[in-house]
């Protein structure tokens, strides 16, 4: 028998929260700091509030799925 | 399952900044970090070639679609809805979601009670070695070959969208698949595909969104679809009953049984490579619920892949076309949406999502060829014909070894790709040969106990070989097309789906006549493999809505009303 292996959802809640973190800190920035050539759809600031959401997400799965938290 | 790409326009679409790639970099050191966490869980055979079986239904379920997501699939389909519209769509539902559900419900009990490590394995018990042997070198040959194709449209992709030196590409994400993959198994591949598959999702969901915001809604799409191109495009099957109605040349009958009953049934009842994530399920009903947890996400899938490509024929400022004219023009080609829309839409950081999000398609998909390709030679080729009796530890160090080999011929593959690009086409055309006769032989397998062994080996070579001759034909004389696919209009998508048909039903005709002449086994020696004289087990314990069953009927109900709304 193996001991318990970490789950996959822990990873994921890694990636969302690193990524989320990133991406949101270089929409802050751009909100700051407009580009001179924006994307389309730029005033809707989608880095900022999608990298916020995946940052959120991300707390949530780290703290669900935490490997001294299984039962 | 995917049109064939063949990118050649050598200009750098999009410009990555350095948060951009500290995004690409996070995600390969990601992926390697789960495959040396994984390496002590894999020392055994059935840890190494079946992650231990135990794992869940959302996990299996998520890996099953994340093998077939690849990056090539997601651009080539976008591509494949900006040039015939919401047609594309039948590629993931009705092409799909039946054969997936059929999956669940009939062909999952069988291939877990046999307890087989694979569909030729499945094959060695129901018809004998000859069968298997056939299936699993045709199969392990094909595998490595696609994953070097892939590998090289891949790197092309990467150096047109990023400018990417294609010898880079091809030997960072190969290696980084071979050693996640060697240290973890097929445990490791599995853990990777779900990430990958929330990263494909997370980097390419913003374009749907944000393409719908700009358009104004579906229904001004439709409009602007309308105007820019044809109504025709928006209509899933009010357009098939002609072959000449629609964008894509096809007639309904293509669709329904071509594509719906034949190459979908086969590519996701029996191409191992998605059904491998199935068997490592930890219980028959966690097996049984993952190709249902699977429908429904594919469902979902042309959300992000084909509405990509709707929106661009409504809102990109210039036109795309097929790649020789793009390369004569200077111009885009159909290939190249996706990232055109990526870039339309996506600034610094959600552009390093986007194309991480590619990246783990492709290195999803070929950790899926790979991993079902050391299963197969080291289960099914090696252990069966060469090496019988080893212990357990030295079929999981030939399972490591065949891991890295196979990311190698995969690599020279795709540098031999490259000197010949002819055999793209070639080797595409002979994959699909196949998927269909192979699905009449395990088929007829499961449900008919009358079938004997050399029906089955039979079947399926002739199956095989009239494939392989329709195709010839239509190469040497292009007006067989009339006989192949009933009609000269009649487009390459077209022909695979009817050279389909007619091999499944050459198969399962010599199939049943060799049966019919041959000695039957016994009901005994059928147990566990064959439908009438297997105890399946019930659920009654259960719930109502924890059977899967009941899921399938809900997946199902959805699907047929997603095809009325789109009609």
């Amino acid at each position: 028998m193996h001991d318990r292996v970490i789950p996959i959802w822990f990873f994921i809640g890694i990636s969302l929260l690193v990524n989320g973190m990133l991406i949101a800190g270089a929409g802050l920035w751009e909100v700051f700091h407009p580009p001179a050539n924006p994307v389309v759809l730029f005033h809707l600031h989608a880095s900022l509030w999608w990298g916020a959401l995946m940052f959120l997400l991300g707390i949530l799965y780290c703290v669900r799925f935490a490997p001294g938290r299984q039962s | 399952m995917m049109p064939a790409m063949a990118v050649s326009v050598a200009t750098r679409l999009v410009h990555l900044s350095a948060v951009d790639v500290v995004i690409v970099a996070f995600y390969f050191a990601l992926v390697l970090a789960i495959g040396f966490y994984l390496k002590g869980r894999a020392n055994t055979g059935e840890d190494f070639f079946m992650a231990g079986r135990e794992m869940t239904a959302w996990i299996a379920g998520l890996s099953f679609l994340s093998a077939n997501l690849g990056s090539l699939e997601l651009m080539g389909w976008a591509a494949a809805a900006y040039q015939y519209g919401i047609l594309a769509t039948h590629w993931y539902w009705i092409g799909a979601i039946p054969a997936m559900l059929f999956l669940a419900i009939v062909m999952m009990p069988f291939y877990y009670i046999s307890r087989t490590h694979s569909v030729p394995g499945y094959l060695k018990l129901r018809f004998g070695e000859s069968s298997r042997a056939l299936s699993a070198v045709s199969f392990a040959f094909m595998t490595v070959l696609m994953s070097g194709i892939n590998m090289y449209s891949m790197a092309l992709v990467m150096k047109v969208v990023l400018g990417w030196d294609i010898n880079f590409s091809i030997w960072v994400s190969s290696l980084t698949v071979a050693v996640y993959v060697a240290l973890g198994g097929l445990r490791s591949a599995i853990f990777n595909e779900v990430l990958q598959f929330i990263l494909i999702w997370a980097g390419a969901l913003l374009i749907p969104i944000l393409g719908l915001i700009e358009v104004g809604g579906w229904s001004n799409l439709k409009l602007q679809i309308a105007h820019n191109a044809s109504a025709e495009y928006t209509h899933l099957w009010s357009t098939l009953g002609s072959f000449n109605n629609n964008p894509m040349g096809i007639h309904w009958t293509g669709i329904v049984f071509g594509l719906a009953f034949v190459i979908s049934c086969g590519y996701w009842t029996t191409d191992f490579l998605v059904v491998q994530r199935v068997l490592a399920a930890k219980d028959l009903r966690s097996a049984k619920m993952a190709p249902i947890i699977g429908a429904a996400f594919k469902m979902l899938v042309p959300f992000i892949v084909i509405l990509p490509g709707l929106l661009a024929l409504a809102v990109l400022p210039v036109k795309l076309s097929g790649e020789t004219s793009a390369v004569a023009s200077g111009g885009h080609s159909y290939n190249e949406v996706l990232p055109l829309m990526l870039a339309r839409y996506c600034g610094p950081g959600l552009l390093g999502l986007g194309i991480t999000a590619l990246i783990a398609g492709f290195m999803s998909g070929m950790a899926g060829n790979v991993s079902a390709f050391t299963t197969v030679w080291t289960y099914d080729i090696y252990r069966a014909l060469i090496n019988k009796n080893a212990p357990d530890a030295h079929y999981v160090s030939m399972g490591r070894w065949c891991t890295i080999v196979g990311v190698l011929i995969s690599v020279g593959t795709a540098y031999l790709v490259m000197s010949f690009l002819s055999i793209m086409d070639y080797v595409q055309a002979l994959f699909s040969f196949f998927i269909a006769p192979l699905f009449g032989t395990v088929i007829l397998g499961m449900l008919w106990k009358r079938a004997t062994g050399p029906g089955g080996f039979w079947g399926l070579l002739a199956g095989t070989l009239s494939s392989i001759g329709m195709w010839a034909w239509v190469k040497l004389d292009p007006t067989a097309l009339r006989y192949v696919a009933l009609s000269p209009n009649a487009r390459d998508m077209a022909e695979n789906m009817y050279r389909a048909l007619w091999s499944w039903i050459v198969c399962v005709c010599v199939t049943v006549m060799v049966s019919y002449m041959t000695k039957p086994k016994s009901d005994l020696e059928l147990s566990g493999l064959v439908y009438g004289v297997t105890a399946i087990p019930r659920e009654n314990e259960v719930a109502f809505y924890q059977r899967p069953l009941f899921w399938a009927a809900v997946v199902g109900v959805v699907f047929v009303i997603l095809n009325i709304i789109f009609w």
